[in-house]
């Protein structure tokens, strides 16, 4: 039985909605951390980054509020008018979720509903422990998520919650190193500072990449390196490439299931083997901005080829 | 009376659409004193026409469309040939009893109002006619005529307080009275040929009477409906009976522009 | 009082110690099993049911609420020769609806030519619906399923008290009440043979690929059609979808195009062959039924009526079950089969008669007054528990408009032994079987949804009023040694994937 394309876009918005909150309680928790962590508070410019990631800085800004970590945080978690915010992505998540209960299995219900239930009636985040506690079980849910789903069988409902969250981890970690690039750095502060380096740690942190990053370079933090390892090391699953590459796995596997190849195949695999051929000092030379400008516009496009070969509307 | 009809119907989107569905009551039948001579039904766009009848005994034509449609254009043309007829509707197709006429819709519910004038329209006239004939001249001289507007689903209460009618009102409110006197009733959509005067989709009513039949009247010219009327479809209320109803699948809105001729054929020879 | 005198399924007119013969085990099961042990069993049912989210409204009762139905452990059961004078009398009823249906909606109206119902109470009828007159579903089956409400008062005594043949709800009940019996009670079924309930979505499947229009299409596209999650019912719907292994989809999922019907998928568009639909006629298609309708399939009426697709139940079937063609059922079975009718209608007095009018309104304290439109329990005077006020204002009520009312005796209902707060006491109940017909013929499945008045002395099985469910069992008749428990009771069909 061929999938129903209403439960196929749920599916696929289920995924990027997981994906979506999980990013943004890993970009919280970054954010709170180099706040906290720095020998000199990085205060408004960290959360002012932290908005413009999630490209909610105007909207932000409309509310009127002063921007101090508090008012920032209870943005990007609580606040229901904020459609980035980490309960409207689980709320949307858990629509969707709703919507396709009986593809799903108890297991990545239960999940999503837990999650939910973090959020739902909560008004303050609390201080920077609280929030710290309150991202990280965002973090240990969506995590159960991903495991309920590749434990689900793997067919066209496992592969399309992957390509939706796929998509959208592109996005985000482009999005992360294209704000890093434009954030300016403080008066008095020094490319490959004490400043800088939080910075770029601080993105390293955001999608746990600590580890990889020392594993992968020898010659410690540079912002060359983190850019190659964000954008072409095909080992981190958070980089482009690793993205670009599975959402092009999992289209020919649902190209397997329904026999039909289309718009979407094309576009993902043409984008894989430019992504291949690209040299992380050419992007730089070039220009990291304008690269990753074409890059999350090219994503758009995906995701809009996407929505038509499976005819979500 | 030999009439022909061109009524063209087009629709124009601010955004094209994905998908068009409509239901179509927009040919007539024959009867005992009209002949449909020639009637075709065309769309300027790749659309799929299929042909059946609905539960009242009318034509309907299914229209399917689909792509990127920013206008459609639906015309109807055909020729009919009518004899006089005294307002007698005989060997229409009546899958349903007259019976049947009398129930309520919810647009035809009648209200106190309405009731009461009904009431008083016919109290003291026993013959069945004559109670239809007073009923149809009451409401003739009661409102002023309004020029067709599309439909909005509005009840014969609501019309009812107005001063000026269109001819799909005054149809439904004559139904919703004939019936509070415990005479069948039925909405009718057609055409009528008039010399001089601009051409309209047109509505009239039909009410039941024993040994007679299906008998009509035209609440609006205060008369029967004779050999220039064209008869089309007929149900419990305008809903039922519309010549389009239909369904569209895309963002934006739509402009509407109907066009019809009523022609007498023939006339001066 | 009625519960006084009530004939006690289990435990006959004799009470606990002097159970019916064919019962004393069962008695003497609810007579050893600690009560706080059968109520442990009964909370695990529930806790089950509540994390499931099983939730059901049944026809007409109000969709608002999300309801978990108190369950309760102790079953009932029918004995193999009970069970078989009764199915033989549903297979005939549901047969005269079907006939009947056929009749009024696409043959000669015979049964109103010939004067057995007036014409009025059809064609004056709501639930008489023109928009599908002449119409002939495919295989001409309107009725797929129903859900044929009785009551009972003695061993095989059974009365009708309703006829659902539009989309009677209930049955995911049934099923689930089983499956919580056979995990919570074993040992009920190593005394009984019960038979399987478990089959009924294979026969459901089986049902609804017997009426697939056309020639014989291998493998027909089958699916369940919900308004949606937010619909209380949804979890039934979802249930039953996912036990056939069918599509459960909503009205956005289908387009009609030339004349078929058309279901959106990944890889295009799949032509849909059978809807079991769970929406109500009035929203189906809104270019033919409510044009505001937004849980409709524009253009189904057409493709339904141009043979290319089925839809069960069938629209229009609300005049085979309307309580004012109710009390002509047993005129209805007569006509339809040429014999009387082997269920009896619970007799019944159409107000609109004056005669009957007269005698309800000099029996008022006697008897159970019904809306001819009513459901639910609502609209309701049950004269031996009224209050002077409620019967002085049902009298205004029936004075004003007679031809609204119906009203029946007050039958000493059946009770089955119940938990209740002081242990297992009897209480009322009804029963909901279930019937399917596809163009092979109609099977009854051996069990349904019984409701319980937990209230004592209460005759209103309602869920929105305090009612309950059970599981009926329904025993095979004894066979040879060696055959294996649990596969018969009715015929086990092979259905082709």
């Amino acid at each position: 039985m061929l999938m129903l394309s209403r439960t196929a876009a749920a599916l696929y918005w289920l995924g990027r909605y997981v994906e979506r909150a999980d990013f943004q309680a890993r970009l919280i928790e970054a954010t709170v951390r180099l706040d906290a962590l720095s020998a000199r508070p990085a205060g408004e410019a960290a959360w002012r980054s932290a908005l413009s990631v999630s490209y909610t800085e105007e909207a932000f800004e409309a509310t009127g509020q002063e921007m101090t970590q508090a008012n920032v945080v209870r943005f990007l978690t609580l606040d229901e008018d904020n459609p980035g915010s980490i309960v409207r992505c689980l709320d949307m998540a858990r629509n969707n979720a709703k919507a396709v209960r009986t593809a799903l299995t108890r297991e990545s219900w239960t999940a999503i509903n837990r999650a939910w239930l973090l959020f739902h009636n909560r008004r303050n985040p609390g201080g920077p422990t609280a929030v710290l506690n309150m991202v990280e079980s965002v973090k240990a849910e969506t995590r159960g998520f991903e495991g309920a789903v590749r434990r689900m069988m793997h067919n066209e409902a496992t592969w399309l919650i992957q390509l939706g969250a796929a998509i959208e981890r592109a996005d985000n970690t482009a999005r992360l190193l294209d704000v890093k690039y434009h954030l300016l750095l403080p008066e008095g502060e020094v490319v490959g500072g004490t400043m800088d380096r939080d910075q770029w740690t601080t993105i390293l942190q955001t999608v746990s990449a600590v580890t990889a990053y020392r594993w992968l370079y020898s010659e410690g933090l540079s912002s060359a390196n983190v850019i190659d390892l964000l954008i072409s090391r095909f080992e981190l699953p958070r980089s482009l490439a690793a993205c670009v590459d599975e959402v092009v796995t999992l289209l020919s596997q649902l190209a397997r299931r329904t026999g039909l190849q289309g718009e979407a195949d094309r576009m993902a695999r043409a984008r894989l083997m430019r992504i291949q051929k690209t040299r992380t000092s050419d992007i730089i030379v070039a220009g990291l901005h304008e690269y990753l400008g074409a890059f999350i516009k090219e994503n758009a496009l995906l995701d809009s080829a996407i929505a038509r070969q499976f005819r979500f509307i | 009376m030999r009439i022909a009809i061109d009524h063209r119907t087009a629709y124009r989107f601010t955004e094209p659409q994905a998908r068009i569905i409509q239901m179509l009551r927009m040919r007539p039948c024959d009867t005992r004193t009209q002949t449909v001579i020639e009637w075709r039904v065309d769309v300027d766009c790749d659309a799929r026409l299929r042909r059946s009848e609905d539960g009242f005994g009318n034509e309907v034509t299914m229209l399917y469309a689909e792509g990127r449609i920013e206008a459609l254009e639906l015309r109807v043309t055909g020729e009919v040939l009518t004899l006089e007829s005294d307002g007698i509707v005989a060997d229409a197709p009546e899958p349903l009893p007259p019976m049947l006429y009398l129930r309520e819709t919810p647009r035809t519910a009648p209200g106190e109002v309405l009731a009461k004038f009904a009431r008083e329209a016919v109290s003291g006239i026993e013959d069945r006619v004559e109670r239809l004939r007073r009923l149809n001249t009451a409401l003739h001289a009661r409102f002023k005529a309004a020029p067709p507007t599309p439909d909005q689903g509005e009840t014969v209460q609501d019309s009812f307080l107005r001063k000026t009618l269109t001819p799909r009102d005054r149809a439904q409110i004559f139904a919703a009275a004939a019936r509070c006197c415990g005479v069948p009733a039925r909405y009718v959509s057609g055409y009528r040929q008039r010399e001089g005067s601009a051409c309209a989709p047109h509505a009239w009513a039909e009410a039941h009477v024993p040994d007679l039949g299906w008998l009509s009247f035209d609440p609006e010219a205060g008369a029967i409906a004779d050999e220039s009327y064209v008869r089309v479809a007929v149900a419990l209320d305008a809903t039922g009976a519309a010549p389009i109803s239909g369904q569209r699948v895309g963002a934006g809105d739509e402009e509407l522009d109907v066009d019809v001729q009523v022609e007498q054929l023939g006339a001066e020879s | 009082m009625a519960a006084a005198k009530a004939f006690d399924e289990i435990w006959g007119h004799g009470g606990p110690d002097a159970p019916r013969a064919e019962f004393a085990a069962l008695a003497e099961w609810i007579a050893s099993t600690p009560p706080e042990e059968l109520a442990r069993r009964q909370q695990s049912a529930e806790a089950t049911f509540r994390q499931l989210g099983i939730t059901f409204a049944v026809y007409g009762e109000s969709e608002a609420a999300e309801r978990i139905i108190p369950f309760d452990i102790v079953p009932r059961v029918f004995l193999p020769g009970e069970w078989k004078r009764l199915s033989e009398g549903l297979v005939q009823r549901v047969d005269a609806i079907n006939a009947f249906l056929e009749d009024i909606y696409s043959g000669d109206q015979r049964i109103v030519k010939e004067g057995i119902i007036p014409p009025e109470l059809i064609y004056l009828n709501e639930q008489f619906r023109p928009e599908v007159n002449g119409i002939r579903p495919p295989h001409g089956i309107w009725a797929h399923i129903c859900g044929i409400d009785l009551v009972r008062t003695g061993p095989d005594d059974f009365f009708v008290l309703e006829d659902n043949a539009r989309t009677p709800s209930g049955v995911s009940y049934m099923l689930e009440n089983r499956e919580a019996m056979i995990r919570l009670c074993p040992e009920l079924f190593r005394e009984f043979r019960v038979a399987a309930v478990d089959s009924y979505s294979d026969l459901l499947l089986e049902t609804m690929r017997s009426v697939t229009p056309g020639p014989g299409k291998s493998r027909p596209v089958c699916v369940v059609l919900t308004p949606g999650h937010f619909n209380s019912a949804y979890y039934e719907h979802s249930f039953l979808a996912d036990s056939m292994g069918i599509e459960l989809v909503e009205a956005a999922d289908l387009v009609v195009d030339d004349d078929i019907v058309w279901m959106q998928t990944i890889a295009g568009r799949v032509q849909v062959d059978v809807i079991y639909r769970r929406i109500d006629d009035d929203f189906l298609d809104p270019l033919t039924f409510r044009p505001d309708s937004l849980l409709g399939v524009p253009g189904l009426i057409s493709a339904y009526r141009a043979g290319n697709v089925a839809i069960i139940n069938a629209p229009g079937n609300g005049i085979a079950d309307d309580k004012a063609i109710y009390s002509y059922m047993p005129e209805i079975v007569r006509f339809y089969s040429g014999g009387e009718a082997k269920l009896p209608n619970v007799e019944t007095y159409r107000c609109r008669e004056p005669d009957a009018l007269q005698y309800t309104l000099d029996n008022l304290d006697q008897l159970v007054v019904k809306l001819v439109d009513g459901s639910g329990g609502y609209g309701m005077l049950v004269g031996p528990t009224a209050t002077k006020e409620m019967i002085e204002a049902f009298r205004a009520a029936l004075i004003a408009e007679p031809h609204r009312y119906i009203a029946q005796p007050t039958l000493a209902l059946s009770t089955v032994p119940t938990m209740s707060e002081k242990g297992v006491a009897p209480r009322h109940v009804d029963f909901r079987p279930f019937v399917l017909t596809g163009s092979h013929g109609v099977q009854v499945v051996p069990g349904g949804l019984t409701r319980v008045a937990l209230r004592e002395g209460s005759l209103v099985v309602n869920s929105s009023q305090g009612g309950g469910t059970k599981d009926s069992f329904v025993l095979m008749e004894d066979v040879p040694q060696g055959q294996s428990q649990g596969d018969g009771g009715m015929q086990q069909t092979q259905v082709g994937s």
